[in-house]
């Protein structure tokens, strides 16, 4: 081999070199653009939550300014729209309280029996014509539920177990919403339960149990912490839940805890403001700013409530 | 390939002239839907022996076994043909009218991986006896304490019985199966290759618990593991496309197998 040939080689390998170390560049820059629109991605749905939350806060301070938080917080009236103003939260916390426990009341032993029989005793065929069913639950608009609330259950209560119920009620709502979470509680429970490995039900069976002691000794334990995330789920669903109390629970702020009266929640509130019966800008409207916080505080508590929870009971299989 | 099906009533061994039958299988076929699974399967269960089934992937030692306590039932469109006779009783557990829950109550199995439930180590072994209705805590006391100390297992958790059973380690979780499985008092237990994910030092001690156990209960074992086979049973069959090719006494088989494909397998030049 000539000293040239060597050399003419040389290149040649430089060259190659160069070529792939220019690939490789291209790639990086590449990959890096991706993971760049990726994390932006990401980003945006946690700069959106930060926004709304300085939005709402930003907002309250401005009603804070006039309304002492003391005075918010421990006033037993809510009355922003009478002469005589009194911006006492309590009233509509109560509402929103009360019929969340009617609908988890509801929700919670149907939602949880549905998701042992779906997963645990259902024949596959079965399982697949309930479940689309109940998927349809979830997808009719709160509004329908709203004024069935109001024109089917109420009146049902009234003509049969209850004749002194009034027409608008906190009862009649917070069975509709039970109904209307059932899906979400048994979905992601089904989920969780059916999560449990085939081979710890054997198990069971081996030892002599039934299907029933099976479910309830060993799957329910075992996918505990899913069910709890189901719970919260449904939980923070009728927190939330906003159409059925507007329509059918009277969105007068009473501080009670009788199922039976009317009362307005939190969410009832601030539709009932924001369909413009205060004007813009004044410490009516601002006091919706306050009350949306403090509904997403209480949220925010039962979020990491579940997630303490989750982590507790978290499934080591 | 697959010549003579050896006849399989219980062959006498020197040592142990009067061996009674614990269970009978007489012409088991099963199937997985249109798939059979067993093809006319004649065997005979040695009584407080132990009894291992071996062969390659596939030729169902553990479809065989899980025919013992039904728990085939639990998946649709297994169907079985055939008996197992159970003694001394003689009742046929495949027959329809005779309640899967009510054979699992007389057999017990331990799995091929550890299963725990989610439950404290007191109450895993408590598991069989409180699906009984036993309540009575120092009934359940008693019992408890009995089987993990025949699971060789009582010195290492007597202290924390009321910690999770996932605390504890793989071999020691097999071990806690087998106290469960025991608690209950079964006459026969059933092993689906019990140490397969288990490491050396936690299969030898799991090997020497089944060698004690057998003056207590009749144990039948899936093994894929030849040399375990050997270690630890008295008679072993051998299995091969869902057919019983040859049963006997462990010794002879291993060291004359009467049949030629036995010979090649468990000399390794097949499987």
């Amino acid at each position: 081999m000539t000293s040239l040939e060597i050399t003419q080689k040389a290149v040649i390998l430089d060259q190659g070199l160069k070529l792939r170390s220019i690939r490789k560049r291209s790639r990086r820059v590449k990959e890096s653009a991706i993971e760049i629109f990726l994390f932006a991605s990401a980003l945006s749905a946690v700069a959106i939550t930060f926004a709304i939350v300085y939005v709402l806060v930003a907002e309250s301070f401005g009603f804070f300014e006039h309304v002492p938080i003391f005075d918010f917080l421990t006033d037993t009236q809510w009355t922003p729209l009478f002469s005589d103003a009194h911006y006492g939260i309590l009233p509509l916390v109560a509402g929103t309280f009360v019929t969340t426990i009617v609908a988890l009341l509801v929700a919670v032993p149907l939602g949880t029996i549905i998701a042992l029989y779906l997963s645990e005793f259902a024949p596959s065929r079965v399982r697949e014509t309930v479940k689309p069913f109940l998927e349809l639950l979830a997808a009719v608009p709160t509004v329908v539920f709203g004024y069935f609330a109001l024109l089917v259950v109420t009146p049902l209560l009234q003509h049969t177990i209850m004749p002194g119920l009034p027409g608008f009620n906190m009862l009649g709502p917070g069975i509709v919403i039970g109904i209307m979470i059932i899906p979400y509680i048994s979905s992601v429970s089904e989920d969780a339960m059916r999560a449990v490995p085939m081979h710890m039900r054997e198990g069971s069976y081996a030892m002599g149990a039934t299907r029933f002691q099976t479910a309830r000794l060993v799957v329910t334990p075992a996918a505990l912490s899913g069910i709890v995330a189901a719970y919260i789920l449904g939980i923070s669903r009728a927190l939330g839940e906003t159409m059925v109390v507007a329509i059918a629970a009277g969105q007068q702020p009473t501080l009670t805890l009788n199922p039976m009266e009317p009362a307005a929640t939190i969410t009832a509130y601030i539709v009932q403001v924001s369909l413009g019966d205060l004007p813009h800008g004044g410490i009516g409207y601002q006091s919706i700013f306050a009350a949306g916080l403090v509904l997403v505080l209480i949220t925010l508590g039962f979020n990491i409530l579940g997630h303490v929870l989750r982590k507790r009971f978290r499934e080591i299989y | 390939m697959v010549d003579t099906v050896v006849n399989s009533a219980v062959p006498l061994s020197v040592e142990n002239p009067v061996i009674r039958s614990k269970a009978d299988v007489k012409s088991l076929n099963f199937f997985y839907g249109n798939f059979q699974g067993l093809k006319n399967i004649n065997l005979t269960i040695p009584d407080k022996q132990v009894t291992a089934m071996i062969g390659p992937s596939g030729c169902g030692k553990s479809t065989l076994l899980r025919c013992f306590n039904r728990m085939h039932d639990l998946y649709p469109g297994n169907r079985y043909e055939g008996e197992i006779i159970l003694h001394p009783d003689n009742v046929n557990i495949l027959a329809r009218d005779v309640d899967a829950i009510e054979v699992r109550m007389r057999i017990s199995m331990v799995f091929q991986k550890p299963n725990p439930f989610p439950k404290s180590i007191y109450e895993n072994v408590a598991y069989g006896l409180r699906v009984r209705g036993v309540g009575r805590r120092a009934v359940l006391d008693e019992k408890v304490e009995e089987a993990l100390r025949d699971a060789a297992l009582w010195n290492e958790v007597k202290d924390r019985q009321h910690e999770l059973a996932f605390n504890l380690s793989g071999g020691q979780q097999q071990r806690l199966c087998i106290a469960r499985a025991l608690a209950s008092d079964p006459e026969l237990l059933l092993f689906d290759e019990p140490t397969s994910a288990l490491d050396p030092i936690a299969t030898a001690s799991i090997e020497e618990l089944i060698a004690d156990l057998k003056s207590k209960v009749t144990i039948l074992i899936v093994t894929h593991n030849m040399q375990q086979a050997a270690r630890v049973s008295d008679y072993t069959a051998y299995m091969y496309l869902g057919e019983i090719i040859e049963f006997g006494i462990t010794d002879e088989l291993f060291i004359k197998p009467k049949n030629r494909h036995t010979e090649d397998y468990i000399t390794g030049r097949f499987g």
